[in-house]
């Protein structure tokens, strides 16, 4: 079955776009106020940028080589989404909220948590890689999909029970970001998300990367109409920017983030796509062609973004050391991932409960009891 | 969110003294108390503001501390528990009113795969201080999905604690200590005891920690020749079978379970071992249930004591079903004097 083309206002929509494919600046009226917003960043800023998402791109190869080594259990490559992540981060304040799914590799790493705490996730060492509260912000990853549409509304609409919003002081006003992807906005949670943040005006931006496969199904099987459409009906602001265009990215992000934190929830779908697999238990080659694949390589963020810094004058030379110092910072990921420790038995037990449950105190006793059964050579 | 609260006269906050009333207001007020205690105390739920709820157990509490406190919420179900989530991410205590337990289901990921494990997940770095009160059972003659009992699967779930008052004084003190708890907690009211008059202790001068624990089960009634076990408004069902068994000729203890997670063994087994008879009953499905795990761990850890084997008393392993049926459904005195005599005569 051929789902009918879309129509309406749908096909009519055009992503913002501010750097081509060939990282040229695409200058129009409609654009003026957006390129205002980029103007905020400085070519050191941009090159900052690049070289977060050079790094990304290196460590997510390594990651995926160290799954195929069977060092990982399971790799979630964010290859080709780094535009779309790049901007959205460096638009979110000091003090905002960041609610990842599982794909978001650059935005934790841009807010501190380190490569070898996302390793520790899908080296089956814990389920958390990082603690929330010490990586400024930047919240777990969240694998049942769309669930955390509703944590990261609950804590905006605590940032605004707390008066932490809506004081028109953009540079204290905290606001959230959730990040999902196409699939998940099918989900029930997501919605009920939207409702939320709508009814309490919560201080909430979702930013919403369409990298057009929820695993093997399209994304024109979860929506016939642009989600960022649908957001408009639940009363969201909403805006379609290139994925793959980080300057876009960041203005459009900067904008609706700073709407949210005076009371307007806003919502992005970023036009972009997985280069990569779903995971690396995943076969792209059954469901998608190579000429689509193709098409979108042409559109690499992290190109587009290199080519409109050497239009800005940067160095080829400057660029290279970048592509080097993410070359070794990937390399040395493999050492310490070989060298890392493993998960001890107490860590089933000990943060069940945050207070003690007899149930769980009895069955760690058992256990160790069990394992000291065998003289320590269990 | 911007309702602003109105100017209510001071009132005490806590009972000076013993009073009577039913469970309803029971627990209206130990939310009130817990509000005025820690101002980080919110309520959410559908129809519990002006309203006060469907049943009205949350009655004057939006007048009193307004639309910011008492969240008359979007009427999704998922969506009330996964912003209660976020809200005690951002170091909230939500309390959250499920209308009816049927309806808890559209939130059951949010409470088994978020809720419930939040806190494992990040390795105790996060608290979950959140408490869904959910009225649960039958004896009201609803129609459907709106006399469930859904504690098995709630005590199944590790992370989660679960527990069920049967009187107006445990109803208010559980209550409270359940909202003073940095674990998330399943409170099963028995909504058809709602309006069953008990005496509500004044608080002692040791606070929520004189009161006894949340997860004790307590005798309700002492006898020495069967005991019988159950929680919420079956305890009311085992007090009457036990009146009328003693008439009989045979004495039964009643003890309250209060808590199925975790469950207080010690009381339970210590019984077991005394009476040599044991008989489980509730209103929920028989298999895999509270029950089944008290018949077992009886039976482990009683074995040599006992002259019967643990019998179960239970709703039928089927729908709930239609209002007409629901005496015959429900265990009544009538299966569980069975279930006694068949332990006395083993």
């Amino acid at each position: 079955m051929t789902p009918p083309a879309v129509t309406g206002t749908a096909a009519a929509t055009q992503p913002i776009r501010l750097l081509d494919a060939e990282g040229r600046l695409v200058e129009s009226e409609a654009n003026a106020p957006w390129h205002e917003l980029a103007a905020q960043l400085s070519t050191e800023d941009r090159l900052a940028m690049h070289g977060e998402m050079l790094r990304t791109r290196r460590f997510d190869i390594e990651a995926g080589h160290l799954q195929r080594q069977g060092k990982l259990g399971l790799w979630v490559p964010s290859i080709g989404q780094e535009g779309a992540q790049v901007g959205a981060v460096w638009a979110a304040r000091e003090q905002d909220t960041l609610f990842p799914s599982y794909r978001e590799h650059l935005i934790a790493l841009h807010r501190g948590a380190t490569m070898d705490q996302i390793i520790d996730i899908f080296r089956g060492a814990r389920h958390a890689g990082w603690n929330p509260l010490e990586t400024r912000g930047m919240r777990i990853y969240s694998l049942v999909i769309a669930t955390h549409a509703l944590h990261s509304t609950g804590y905006a609409m605590g940032i605004r029970l707390d008066g932490k919003s809506g004081t028109g002081d953009a540079s204290t006003d905290e606001a959230v970001m959730a990040f999902y992807g196409d699939g998940a906005a099918s989900q029930g949670d997501a919605s009920e998300g939207l409702v939320f943040a709508a009814s309490y005006e919560a201080p909430i931006v979702f930013f919403v990367q369409n990298n057009k496969w929820a695993i093997s199904v399209p994304s024109t099987r979860q929506s016939r109409f642009p989600l960022h459409e649908r957001a408009r009906g639940f009363g969201l602001d909403a805006a379609l920017v290139d994925g793959n265009d980080p300057l876009a990215s960041f203005a459009v992000t900067r904008r609706m983030l700073d709407a949210a934190r005076q009371g307007a929830p806003g919502y992005i779908e970023a036009d972009t796509y997985r280069m990569g697999a779903h995971t690396t238990s995943d076969d792209p080659t059954r469901y998608r062609t190579s000429e689509e694949e193709e098409s979108w390589r042409r559109r690499d963020p992290i190109a587009r973004l290199a080519a409109h810094l050497r239009e800005q004058g940067v160095a080829e030379a400057v660029l290279a050391e970048q592509d080097v110092e993410a070359t070794e910072l990937a390399s040395d990921l493999r050492r310490r991932t070989l060298e890392a420790a493993t998960a001890i038995s107490d860590d089933i037990f000990d943060h069940v409960y945050s207070d003690p449950h007899p149930l769980v105190t009895e069955q760690k006793r058992q256990l160790a009891e069990f394992e000291a059964s065998f003289g320590g050579e269990a | 969110m911007t309702d602003a609260a109105p100017e209510v006269p001071a009132a005490p906050a806590q009972p000076a003294a013993s009073v009577t009333m039913p469970i309803a207001k029971a627990l209206g007020s130990a939310l009130r108390e817990a509000m005025r205690a820690d101002e980080k105390v919110l309520l959410m739920g559908e129809d519990i503001g002006p309203l006060g709820g469907v049943f009205r157990i949350t009655e004057g509490l939006h007048a009193e501390f307004g639309g910011d406190r008492v969240l008359d919420t979007p009427l999704a179900e998922s969506g009330i528990i996964g912003t209660a989530i976020g809200l005690a991410m951002r170091g909230y205590r939500p309390v959250i009113e499920i209308q009816f337990d049927g309806f808890v289901y559209p939130g059951f990921d949010q409470i088994v795969s978020q809720l419930a494990k939040m806190t494992a997940r990040h390795g105790g770095a996060v608290r979950m201080p959140v408490v869904i009160r959910i009225p649960y059972g039958g004896h009201i003659g609803a129609v459907e999905h709106h006399q469930e009992s859904p504690e098995a699967y709630f005590a199944h779930t590790a992370g989660l604690r679960v527990v069920s008052p049967s009187t107006a004084n445990d109803a208010h003190w559980m209550l409270r200590q359940a909202i003073a708890s940095d674990d998330p907690v399943i409170f099963l009211e028995p909504k058809a005891k709602y309006w069953s008059k008990g005496e509500v202790l004044a608080a002692p001068a040791a606070g929520l920690e004189g009161v006894g624990g949340m997860h004790r089960a307590v005798v309700a009634h002492p006898g020495t020749d069967v005991t019988l076990i159950g929680h919420g408004a079956m305890v009311h069902v085992l007090l009457q079978a036990a009146q009328i068994a003693e008439r009989e000729g045979t004495s039964c203890e009643v003890i309250d379970l209060r808590s199925l997670s975790p469950i207080d063994w010690e009381p339970l087994v210590e019984s077991a071992r005394r009476t040599g008879r044991v008989v489980v009953a509730q209103e929920a499905p028989g298999h895999v249930s509270v029950g089944s795990e008290v018949a077992a761990t009886i039976a482990e850890r009683a074995f040599y004591s006992l002259e019967a084997p643990v019998l179960r008393v239970s709703g039928f392993d089927a729908p709930f079903p239609a209002a007409q049926l629901e005496d015959i459904y429900l265990p009544d005195a009538d299966r569980v004097l069975d279930a006694v005599d068949r332990a006395m005569a083993y």
